[in-house]
């Protein structure tokens, strides 16, 4: 069993666990993830690891409530455990003096893109990181992310905090006004993800994401994660998650995103049915 | 002795009508009465050809003798005295090539049941055990450490014998339950879980730590455990778990799934219990099963229990070299699934990002080919398209090379498979030894519990040389 040390609400759906996971802090590399189960007969999700301390022996983890498990999840806190928290999974971020290197993250991948500018800073390079959100109810880590990054960017869709507008204004502008980028590293949703690496594509900066489609084992037994990157068969569990941005076919992973919709809802109307009878239960 | 009967006790099954719709066991087992007038049609023999058959020589005579006395615990000891795993084995080894293959009786009429029958006494062990749990003796402790990597087949049964002779073990697995294939692959109703989950309480009962969710090679690796640990040697048991595609388009489709994908949701994960269980499954129409194994055996039946309207396999060669067990072949046919023989897929169509079709080719068999099977060859212009809304992939795995590529001087076969000396298991590298499928590639549950028990033997050996050798380094 795994038990949450610490909570931290940042937004009504965005929630931060610190979890007691010795074995999983020991070896953690910024890019790398866990697969946790809730409970028993629980689904195993994917989260990414967004820090960790080695010498505590905790992994922290941000996760927006979109479901049934992450929404079952949010319910829980300190001293509560969870059931299964296996990892760190996948290859870490490439990490290296590149020069120049624009962060982008947007809504919970903000916060996992936390450990990368921190490792780039630290390795000798200029970070700048641009973060979005729809709203600014919706940000998260500024404070952190500014601590991790030499200039920081903040964009709302509806222009409530920050600059208006999506993240990938700003990086067009860098790269139009010809200010030097050598990498650009993008975490957060596949539709946002795709715009980065359409937007830096025609200047032929290299351009990381961290795929994020269904997974099951995240050990390289089932195929679920099965992404296509150059043409070529990936499986991001394994090989990944990270890969060239401006290889990836996103429309196909945009649809394998989608296969389990309709139980999705299944699963969360059963839940939500489930809760409410036993909360009467209980009041009774 | 009575006259020779050259028919084999039948095996009392669900009807096929009903089991087609559920996930309870098909095979409902012998009872006593069956099982003694079965162990009755042995003679015997005091040269038993039977043995040779078996991977691991389960004394079949003596334990059928016992048997046929009425003296269960007698008949159980001499079983687990060579294999670990016999309520297991009787369920799932291909008998019919194995020992009763090898069986005289089977000269002239059936040969005898011995699936069955180990079966019967296993499953009698296992209830003994569970209405009497009485701690087995603890041996004398040797103070070594071993790890096993991997709690299948081959790990479970390293892991038990090695406990069992006073070694302090841990076997390290990735998934969050122990059994392998066993638990994630092979279903319900062929191999019930409360079975795997007995027999992984024994080897728990024996002392052996089981750590679940340690993915070796990510949470640790073997040199790691060698060197940081503090392991005095490494056992891997890590299967050939990762899914083959055929690389032909649309593979990506939504609906297209690998047979492990699709058992694992529904064995492991227990999807065929949505939404009690989180993890879905879809209740796929018409779904078309790639391949002619176990493992595609497997997958359609899972698939028509699940609802599908029609479960097909499409198999490229024709009905003889199927390479599933006949016995399941005669189920799945039962039960309703359709067998499209000589059919091969070229293209998986899809609209709107999800299957509707599979383009297949006919195929006839020509010249016999390497493997000494007649190689199927296309018929021209026989193209036609498959009515599929589902496709399962199970045309085979190969070893998983996330512990392989992590390990430090682990040499490897062409395949990626763990070159290791089958007589002893032992790699490549130094206090590393390898069984089971990442050694053999995809085989079978009986040939990786060998593999273990041969290792555990070849490790124990060495583990209680150590002292000596150092002794001489330093004298
Ligand atoms: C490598 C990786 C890292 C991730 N890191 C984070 C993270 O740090 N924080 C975070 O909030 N989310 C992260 N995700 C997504 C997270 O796994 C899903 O939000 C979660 O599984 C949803 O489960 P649910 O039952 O709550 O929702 P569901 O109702 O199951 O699904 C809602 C949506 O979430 C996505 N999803 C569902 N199941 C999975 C799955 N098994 N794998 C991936 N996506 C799924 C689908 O797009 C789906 O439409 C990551 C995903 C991957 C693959
Ligand atoms: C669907 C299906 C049906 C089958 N039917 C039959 C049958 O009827 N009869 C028969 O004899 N054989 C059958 N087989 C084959 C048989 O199950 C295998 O040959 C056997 O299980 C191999 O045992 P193993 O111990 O080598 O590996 P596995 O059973 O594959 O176990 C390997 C274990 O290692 C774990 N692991 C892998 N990588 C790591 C890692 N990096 N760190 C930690 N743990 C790891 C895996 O999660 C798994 O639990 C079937 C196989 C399948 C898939
Ligand atoms: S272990 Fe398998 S091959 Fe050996 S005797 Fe038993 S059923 Fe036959
Ligand atoms: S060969 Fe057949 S008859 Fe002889 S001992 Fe073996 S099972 Fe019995
Ligand atoms: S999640 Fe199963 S192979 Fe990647």
């Amino acid at each position: 069993m795994y038990r949450i040390l610490e909570r931290e609400d940042l937004t009504d759906t965005i929630h931060v666990f610190k979890i007691d996971a010795p074995a999983v802090a020991k070896r953690a590399k910024p890019g790398q993830f866990v697969i946790l189960r809730v409970a028993e007969d629980g689904e195993r999700i994917p989260l990414t690891i967004a820090d960790f301390d080695r010498k505590a022996g905790t992994i922290t983890v941000v996760f927006m409530e979109v479901g049934k498990t992450t929404m079952q999840m949010a319910k829980l806190g300190v001293g509560d455990s969870l059931a299964n928290f296996a990892g760190p999974l996948g290859l870490p971020t490439e990490v290296e003096k590149f020069g120049r290197v624009v962060v982008v993250g947007g809504g919970f991948g903000v916060a996992t893109t936390y450990p990368i500018a921190r490792a780039m800073k630290e390795a000798g390079n200029e970070v700048i990181t641009i973060m979005g959100a729809r709203t600014k109810d919706l940000l998260i880590w500024e404070d952190m992310m500014r601590s991790a990054s030499h200039e920081l960017i903040v964009c709302t869709d509806d222009g409530s905090y920050g600059r208006k507008g999506l993240v990938t204004a700003p990086l067009k502008e860098m790269l139009e006004d010809d200010c030097r980028i050598d990498r650009v590293v993008a975490i957060g949703p596949a539709i946002m993800m795709k715009f980065v690496a359409l937007t830096s594509q025609p200047f032929g900066v290299p351009t990381v994401v961290s795929l994020n489609p269904l997974m099951v084992d995240g050990t390289g037994l089932c195929g679920a994660c099965r992404v296509s990157v150059d043409g070529v068969t990936k499986f991001a569990c394994v090989d990944g998650p990270d890969f060239d941005g401006h290889k990836v076919d996103w429309d196909l992973l945009l649809a394998r995103q989608k296969i389990f919709v309709e139980e999705e809802k299944i699963s969360l109307e059963h839940w939500r049915h489930h809760e409410s009878c036993e909360c009467s239960k209980a009041k009774a | 002795m009575a006259k020779l009967n050259l028919n084999r006790q039948p095996m009392p099954e669900q009807d096929h009508k009903e089991r087609a719709r559920n996930f309870k066991e098909v095979t409902l087992g012998y009872s006593l009465e069956t099982a003694l007038a079965e162990a009755e049609r042995c003679i015997i023999c005091p040269k038993p050809a039977c043995v040779k058959g078996c991977p691991v020589n389960v004394p079949i005579p003596d334990f059928i003798k016992a048997l046929r006395e009425n003296d269960l615990p007698g008949a159980a000891k001499a079983l687990k005295s060579k294999n670990n795993l016999p309520s297991i084995c009787g369920r799932v080894c291909p008998q019919e090539s194995q020992c009763e293959a090898l069986c005289v009786v089977g000269k002239k009429g059936a040969p005898i049941a011995i699936g069955r029958l180990e079966r019967y006494v296993g499953d009698w062990e296992l209830r003994r055990m569970e209405e009497n749990p009485s701690v087995p003796a603890k041996p004398t402790p040797t103070g070594k450490r071993v790890a096993v990597v991997g709690a299948g087949p081959s790990g479970l049964t390293a892991a038990a014998d090695l406990a069992r002779l006073g070694h302090s073990v841990t076997i390290f697995e990735a998934l969050h339950k122990p059994g392998g294939v066993l638990i994630y692959g092979i279903p319900e109703f062929r191999l019930p879980k409360s079975i795997v989950g007995a027999e992984v309480d024994y080897v728990r009962s024996l002392g052996v730590e089981i750590v679940v969710d340690s993915v070796i090679g990510r949470t640790v690796t073997v040199d790691e455990l060698l060197d940081e640990e503090g392991f005095d040697v490494v056992f891997l048991g890590t299967g050939a778990g990762l899914p083959n595609f055929m690389g032909i388009p649309g593979e990506n489709l939504n609906g297209v799934y690998s047979a492990n994908e699709f058992l694992t949701r529904a064995n492991l994960m227990k999807a065929y219990a949505f939404p009690e269980a989180d993890t879905p499954i879809k209740r796929s129409k018409r779904v078309a099963v790639v391949g002619g194994g176990n493992v595609a055996m497997d997958a359609v039946r899972t698939a028509l229990r699940l609802g599908a309207e029609e479960a097909s396999i499409v198999y490229r060669r024709s009905e003889e070299e199927l390479p599933a067990r006949r016995e399941e072949f005669e189920h799945a046919k039962d039960e309703g699934i359709v067998f499209r023989f000589l059919t091969n897929p070229v293209e998986i169509l899809g609209d709107k990002g999800w299957v509707v079709g599979m383009k297949c080719l006919e195929m006839e068999l020509g010249e016999p080919d390497a493997s000494g099977r007649r190689r199927p060859v296309i018929k021209p212009g026989s193209e036609f398209v498959l009515d599929v809304d589902a496709v399962i992939m199970a045309i085979g795995t190969s070893p998983n090379p996330l512990v392989t590529r992590t390990t430090r001087g682990l040499e490897l076969n062409r395949h990626g498979t763990v070159v290791a000396d089958p007589e002893t298991g032992k790699s490549s590298k130094d206090k590393v030894w390898a069984g089971g499928d990442i050694v053999t590639g995809a085989a079978t549950v009986i040939s990786a519990m060998g593999a273990g028990k041969r290792a555990a033997l070849s490790i124990h050996e060495f583990l209680m040389m150590e002292p000596r050798i150092n002794a001489d380094r330093s004298g």
